[in-house]
């Protein structure tokens, strides 16, 4: 990591236990020595994409004006917030029902700070990314923290833009969402190159769900094709509460996701969903883990990848079964749909039960398109491409049927045609 | 259901656990080191290149690391200094039962490998620690120039056809473990079976562990030539002793054009054995080899028969049953390497966590670039007991390039409290339904060994229900 980026100050305004909490994190970054090819964790993944020497602090950004009206997600929101380079560039919260908070981190620290300071980055990192999990933790101002009190039901989604502008420009987007009890909230988070810049990107979302609550998150991640960005989220569901998380990656050249759900009560439910679009030499590195904590909780993964060109994917996913957690319902799916010859999937699915009175299955396919159905499109005057994009956007809107909103469903649906280059109605 | 109910369930392990004392006439001592290979080699009167080899092999052995970083920790418990790598009583098997020494000849009885030999066996190998007692193949299967010897014989009356594929499907750096084998190997068995031969029975090794603190390091060589068919069936027992004992062996298989190799384990070492194995075959073109691997003893045994599918058409196999009992760890799986087009795999692994025992299914399938029309299925089943029990499934699965396709699908589940119910119903008492429905769990793979085997699976996994009945 170059000087200019250690050098990022952290601004005056912190509050001494969060400039404390910075330093600790920073020394732990430094002090944690780097992935090695004997990893576990990984596996299969290209240690030489981590090479962060290139990368310097984000500057402000020059076209904010630009990147505000670039901001466009659904209709209607309850909130939208929009980050250039790590700042804080626009604010909506006039829609928010009484008692909700959407705010920079920046401000939550200050005047939610007993909440904050119980979520803010309390999971251990342990998907692999510990070290760019302290990173983030050192370098992270902006972001968002979302807290949604007891028996509040937002109706609108809260969406939340994250730009990264300019060359070798660093950003650490944070989402932080609380949901209280009974509570329930959706939020969209968007991740942009305003360039065609290599930039990195080292996120974070948390997610935590009391009894009861309901959230749906999405993440829309369309870095440039060059960048390298990580992604490290951990939801904790609570009793009788049911969290359902989407990742569309459409971008970045290496892409590391980790996901943890931990089923911690009875009755929990885990969704967890990906759409991911690969070509040129892109490659999606994805390590999730399915933490049954508690007995008689629910969890459901399913993560497409349709490889073209030379791109490659990675899947590492495990389902753990912790003693006593009887009457665990876990499945886990990965889907590979290899377009090219050059591309390359790894799936790693696995289970680890320690626990008997379950049901837990697991599965990994990888296979080609099915020349008939080419054939059949083909002699309808469908040209072969086309066909083929056709196929392929079909096999990413079957994962989409399972979203409960069917404005979001339709919404996102229009985003995968549109990435694949097809027309939208 | 609930835990306090469960059935206790007990494998008759007796069968296996004695012990003789035996004069050894050949000991190389407790320990490893440059002196202890060429005592081995002095007394197995090794050629020059083998000698060096296991030179090379121990230095192989010193530099890799333990597989530690993803492999059970119980592995640091062995400690190579403390185990024996050879003893036995001359390096000459004999043709007769009335010509082996007693205690030998009382323990293979005991086992019951003449009886078995008289009734189905082409051939018999009967390895007792780390030479062969008994080698003998039937005269009418010896007349179509098939070869059964030991590793030694083989190596010293068949040269060039030993030395063209010995260390070639498994390189001595593979792993830790076969660089041990590579540099202590003893015992074993040749094989080699002439184009066109049928080989209509199996030919069968039996190992025998009888002393304390001693590691077996047999070294399996066969080669089916072009069109052959065999199949080699492998047991093994151990009696029970305090202090552990290292089993580590290496197996290469070779199937020349249009062959087809079956290998048939079933493994019960006593719970003081590590049974760390590595067996790999070569399939050439439309060649197929089919593991057939059962694992019911050992302490801890780690284990993934593998098929290089180098020619057009080939075909691998791997069928696999683990029981792991209380204390046990079954670590076992399979891997399929794809290296030619329209090449064909598959895996069937059902496994038994019972008590504390641990089950793990680990596999690797990998078709590289450019090949057309590869396919693979894998399917992994696990059962769990107990709450106690536990199983993991870690597959590792890579596919380059269009027109191939894989599928994985595993799946963990107990015996239904539906199902036990049913039986009770019908007066079967609750021990026996869970007997039967863990019977029903392996049964479809239990039907694909050999008959006499089958038999002999069914006793081994006799589970004995006992327990309170609610």
């Amino acid at each position: 990591m170059s000087t200019t980026l250690d050098d990022n100050t952290i601004e005056t305004t912190t509050p001494a236990w969060l400039a404390e909490l910075q330093a600790a994190a920073l020394k732990d970054y430094e002090n944690t020595p780097a992935p090695t090819r004997r990893d576990e964790a990984w596996r299969y993944s290209d240690l030489s994409a981590l090479n962060l020497d290139a990368f310097v602090e984000a500057k402000p950004v020059e076209s904010e004006g630009r990147l505000i009206n670039s901001s466009r997600g659904v209709e209607q929101t309850a909130a939208k917030l929009v980050f250039g380079n790590n700042a804080l560039l626009h604010a909506d919260t006039a829609s928010l029902p009484a008692g909700v908070v959407v705010a920079p981190l920046d401000v939550a620290a200050r005047d939610h700070a007993e909440i904050f300071r119980r979520y803010f980055m309390a999971q251990p990192v342990e998907l692999g990314s510990h070290k760019y999990a302290a990173l983030h933790k050192a370098r992270v101002t902006g972001g968002t923290f979302i807290y949604v009190p007891a028996n509040v039901e937002v109706a609108l989604p809260i969406e939340v833009f994250h730009w990264v502008e300019g060359e070798n420009a660093s950003v650490f987007p944070h989402t932080l969402i609380i949901c209280g009890e009974n509570s329930k909230v959706t939020v969209l988070d968007y991740f942009q190159s305003s360039d065609n810049q290599r930039a990195f990107a080292c996120g974070v979302n948390d997610l935590h769900l009391e009894r009861g609550a309901k959230l749906n998150y999405v993440a829309v991640q369309n870095w440039s094709p060059t960048s390298l960005a990580f992604h490290i989220n951990s939801t904790i569901v609570a009793r009788d509460a049911t969290s359902s998380a989407l990742s569309l990656n459409f971008g970045g050249g290496f892409v590391r996701g980790e996901s943890l759900s931990r089923l911690d009560g009875e009755g929990s439910r885990s969704e967890m969903l990906s759409i991911n679009p690969l070509d040129g030499t892109r490659i999606v590195d994805q390590r999730t883990l399915q933490d049954h904590a508690a007995p008689g909780a629910a969890s459901d993964l399913l993560y497409l990848n349709a490889l073209d060109n030379a791109s490659r994917s990675i899947f590492a996913g495990l389902i753990k079964v912790e003693e006593g957690a009887h009457r665990t319902d876990a499945y886990q799916k990965v889907r590979n749909l290899i377009l090219s010859n050059e591309s390359e999937a790894n799936s790693m699915p696995g289970l680890e039960i320690l626990a008997d009175d379950v049901r837990c299955t697991h599965g990994a396919t990888s296979g080609e398109i099915n020349e008939d159905e080419l054939f059949y499109m083909q002699a309808r005057g469908i040209r072969k491409e086309d066909g083929r994009r056709l196929i392929v956007n079909g096999f990413f809107q079957s994962l989409l049927e399972r979203l409960e909103s069917a404005p979001l469903r339709e919404y996102l649906g229009r985003k995968v045609t549109e990435r694949l280059g097809l027309p939208v109605q | 259901m609930s835990t306090d109910t469960k059935p206790d369930i007990a494998i008759d392990r007796s069968v296996g656990d004695f012990s003789y004392d035996v004069n050894y006439e050949y000991d190389a001592g407790t320990g490893l080191s440059d002196k202890t290979i060429d005592y081995i080699a002095d007394v197995k009167n090794d050629p020059e290149w083998i000698r060096e080899f296991r030179h090379e092999a121990y230095r192989k052995f010193l530099e890799k690391p333990m597989p530690t970083n993803w492999a059970s920790k119980d592995l640091d418990n062995i400690i190579f200094n403390n185990i024996r790598y050879y003893l036995s009583q001359g390096t000459q098997p004999k043709r007769s039962w009335d010509d082996v020494p007693d205690e030998m000849k009382q323990t293979f009885e005991r086992l019951g490998i003449p009886e078995q030999e008289r009734k189905f066996l082409a051939g018999v190998e009967a390895q007792f620690d780390s030479e062969a007692a008994y080698s003998n193949i039937k005269a009418a299967v010896g007349e179509q120039g098939v070869i059964f010897v030991g590793s030694t014989e083989g190596l010293h009356k068949h040269p060039e056809i030993f030395r063209k594929w010995f260390g070639k499907v498994i390189p001595t750096g593979d792993n830790k473990f076969s660089a041990l084998n590579s540099a202590v190997f003893s015992g074993g068995s040749f094989i080699y079976v002439p184009p066109g031969v049928k080989v209509k029975h199996p030919l069968q090794a039996y190992f025998r562990i009888n002393a304390e603190s001693f590691g077996q390091f047999e070294r399996t060589l066969i080669i089916a030539d072009e069109g052959s068919e065999v199949m080699y069936m492998e047991g093994c027992t151990a009696p029970k002793f305090e202090t552990s004992t290292l089993h580590s062996a290496v197996v290469e298989l070779v199937a020349m054009k249009g062959a087809k190799i079956q290998y048939v384990t079933v493994q019960n070492w006593s719970p003081n054995v590590f049974n760390l194995v590595t067996k790999r075959g070569l399939a050439h073109e439309e060649a197929e080899i089919k593991w057939i691997d059962c694992n019911i003893g050992s302490r801890l045994t780690m284990k993934y028969p593998g098929v290089v599918m180098k020619g057009r058409k080939a075909r691998g196999e791997v069928i696999s049953i683990a029981l792991a009992s209380d204390g046990q760890h079954q670590d076992t799986g399979a891997k399929m390497i794809h290296a030619a087009d329209e090449t064909t795999s598959n895996i069937v692994s059902k496994s038994i966590s019972v008590g504390t025992g641990r089950a793990t299914y680990r596999g690797l399938v990998h078709v590289p670039k450019h090949l057309k029309g590869c396919k693979n299925n894998t399917e992994c089943d696990a059962l769990l007991i107990n709450s106690h029990s536990r199983t993991d499934t870690y597959p590792s699965i890579t596919v380059r390039g269009q027109g191939n396709s894989c599928q994985h699908e595993a799946s963990v589940s107990q015996i239904s409290e539906e199902q036990i119910f049913y039986m009770q119903q019908r007066g079967i008492s609750e021990g026996a339904a869970m007997s039967l429905a863990v019977n029903g769990f392996v049964n479809d793979l239990v039907q694909q060994f050999p008959m006499e085997y089958s038999v002999e699976l069914k006793r081994l996994i006799d589970l004995e229900m006992e327990g309170s009945v609610g």
